[in-house]
Formats: C-alpha cells, sequence, structure tokens
C-alpha cells in the first residue's frame, strides 16, 4: 500500500512501511552527502535502515553547498 | 641562518584554536558563489586557508545529482565550518546545526539568525536564544553578530568558542565600518574576535588584522572578484601582513613630522 508523505515540502508516494534508506536510494541520492530530519527529529545515519516511514511523516533532506 | 629559519622565526605566531578545533591561517574563507566547483577549490587552495565555511540547503529532487561540493573539499586538509545562513529564526537556524552536525560528524557551527532578507542583519535576540541551546547541546559555537560589544559580552558568557561580527554587511564590501567597537570587543572578551562579513579587498582585510582580530572570514570578496584566484593571493597576503604588523606593534600617530634621517651633519647652504 501507498502512504502519502512530504520530502522538502512537496508530497510523495511511498511504500507503506518503507526505510528512510530505502527513500534515499529511491531518490538516487548519495547517503553520506544527506542528512534527514523527520518531523523535526535527526534521523541519524546508523538508523537510516531501521525506520519505517508513516504516513504524513514530513522529511527534510539536506545537504552541503556553497556558502559564507 | 638562512632564509627560511629566519622568516619562521620573525613570523612566529600561534595558532587559532576554535574550541576543538585549531587552524594555523587565520583566514577563513567561504565557498559559494564560485563560477564552478573546481575554481573554488584552487581559490581555495590560493588562499591559504585550513578553514572554509558551507552552506546547508535541502537537496534539489528535480534534478539528477551531479558532483557534491564535498567532493571538491579535501577534509583531511580543510575544516568545515558549515553554516545557518538563511535562518531567521533561533529555531531553525537550531535545526540546521543539528542536520550540519549529522551530515558532517563535527560540532564546529557558524551561528546565523538573520533579521530580514533585505538587510541580512544579524538579528540579537535569536542569535542569543540559539546560541545558548546550541552550547547546550556540545555545540563549538561560532557567532555572527553585530558590532556591538556589549552583545558579544553576553554571547562569550554563553560559552561561544568564537564572537564574529560584522565588519559591514554580507557582501557589501564595505570593509570594517566601526574599527573601534571591535577593539572595545576585543578589550571585553576572551574568546577570538573574527571579523565576518563585509570584505571588499584585501586592504580590508590587513586593517582588521591590524586591530588584533583572530581572523578574518570572508567570501565574496574573493569569489565575486573579477580574478578570484588572483584575490585568493592578495587575501592571503593581507591576511599575513596585517598580523604580522599587528604583532609588530604600530609606531603612534603623530600630527607633526619626525625625521628619520639624522637632523646632525647636513652640510651648510651656501649663498650663491
Amino acid at each position: 500500500m501507498q502512504v502519502e508523505i512530504r520530502v522538502n515540502g512537496l508530497a510523495r508516494s511511498v511504500e507503506r512501511g518503507s526505510s528512510v534508506a530505502a527513500l534515499v536510494r529511491e531518490l538516487g541520492l548519495r547517503p553520506e552527502l544527506v542528512a534527514v530530519e523527520r518531523n523535526g527529529r535527526i534521523v541519524r545515519r546508523a538508523q537510516h535502515e531501521t525506520t519505517a516511514l508513516e504516513p504524513g511523516d514530513e522529511l527534510e533532506l539536506v545537504t552541503m553547498v556553497g556558502g559564507g | 641562518m638562512d632564509t627560511g629559519t629566519l622568516e619562521r622565526t620573525y613570523e612566529s605566531d600561534g595558532p587559532l584554536v576554535l574550541g576543538r578545533t585549531t587552524l594555523r591561517s587565520r583566514l577563513l574563507v567561504g565557498t559559494g558563489k564560485y563560477a564552478s566547483f573546481e575554481q573554488m577549490r584552487e581559490a581555495l587552495e590560493v588562499s591559504g586557508t585550513d578553514c572554509v565555511t558551507v552552506a546547508v540547503r535541502r537537496v534539489n529532487l528535480d534534478r539528477s545529482q551531479g558532483p557534491s561540493l564535498l567532493d571538491f573539499i579535501d577534509r583531511s586538509r580543510y575544516a568545515i565550518l558549515p553554516n545557518t545562513a538563511g535562518c531567521f529564526d533561533a529555531p531553525t537556524a537550531i535545526r540546521t546545526a543539528e542536520l550540519a552536525r549529522e551530515l558532517l560528524g563535527t560540532e564546529l557551527v557558524k551561528l546565523e539568525v538573520l533579521g530580514d532578507p533585505k538587510t541580512l542583519l544579524p538579528d540579537p535576540l535569536g542569535t542569543v536564544e540559539a546560541t545558548r541551546e546550541l552550547v547546550r547541546q556540545g555545540f563549538d559555537v561560532m557567532v555572527y553578530c553585530s558590532d556591538d560589544p556589549r552583545l558579544g559580552v553576553h554571547l562569550a558568557e554563553l560559552g561561544a568558542k568564537s564572537v564574529m561580527p560584522a565588519g559591514s554587511p554580507i557582501g557589501s564590501g564595505q570593509g570594517v565600518l566601526n574599527p573601534n567597537a571591535i577593539r572595545i570587543l576585543m578589550e571585553l572578551v576572551q574568546v577570538p574576535v573574527i571579523v565576518d562579513a563585509g570584505v571588499g579587498t584585501a586592504s580590508d582585510v590587513s586593517a582588521a588584522m591590524e586591530l588584533g582580530v583572530a581572523g578574518v572570514l570572508l567570501n565574496t570578496a574573493i569569489a565575486g572578484a573579477r580574478e578570484p584566484l588572483r584575490m585568493a593571493s592578495a587575501m592571503r597576503d593581507a591576511c599575513r601582513a596585517g598580523r604580522n604588523a599587528f604583532l609588530a606593534g604600530r609606531i603612534e600617530r603623530k600630527l607633526y613630522a619626525n625625521a628619520s634621517s639624522p637632523l646632525d651633519g647636513v652640510i651648510s647652504a651656501r649663498r650663491s
């Protein structure tokens, strides 16, 4: 079953119970270059595989860009 | 004594210590606004810096993922200083710092809590609030702030590892507008004072370093120059020159002349 979540402010459907790690892979991101916040709390990289996505989850996926 | 040894002796200087990070260069350089990652990498190298700032932003989900900024920064060579640029309230800045720590695995952070997008002036109340929380969480907090010396005192008392007043508004290139405030701030706090923002050209860096600040952080002045690599070189020299001038101790300013050549023994004037 698909559930609706929000990733960086955009709606997205994912398989219910799929992990943060699966989402990062699906988006084609390099895990070592991404930090994840779920509903306002950091999901540590070591927990990406074991953290399951729930309906209505709000995720922020960030990386480093140039800045001063 | 060969020239190299002589130079090392007369230019001896301690490191710049920011919490758990120790730097040799006193120039901190941003990674934004370069024409390419390659140009950025070269500019960083030429500048002689060993601490570079980066920003935290959402991954762009629309674009296929190309090379990353971090692919162009040798972490064995540079300390990475993530910033909370673009945050206009303390909670967002705190979350951004937490994300940066998760991504980089380091506690060093440059805290910016800005007031509004037009002036980009630091918001003092939000800055104090976020400093308190990030120090509580164990971050080594380097705080971008206004040049109000009393605000700097409060930030240092809260546990900031460095107080970093703006010389002038971010990216404005106006240099250090109020050197007296910076001097007073340095008298009032024990932590390193770093001039952050406002540098336009090399003399701005020298002038700041001559005041005795611990370092200068800049980005646009290099990245926005017509020749960024040449400007990076100028900034490296200016930082070193200003630091040495400060350590050497400048002469006092006087109103009247004071001859360098002896006044005695000048031959007599002849009538023609």
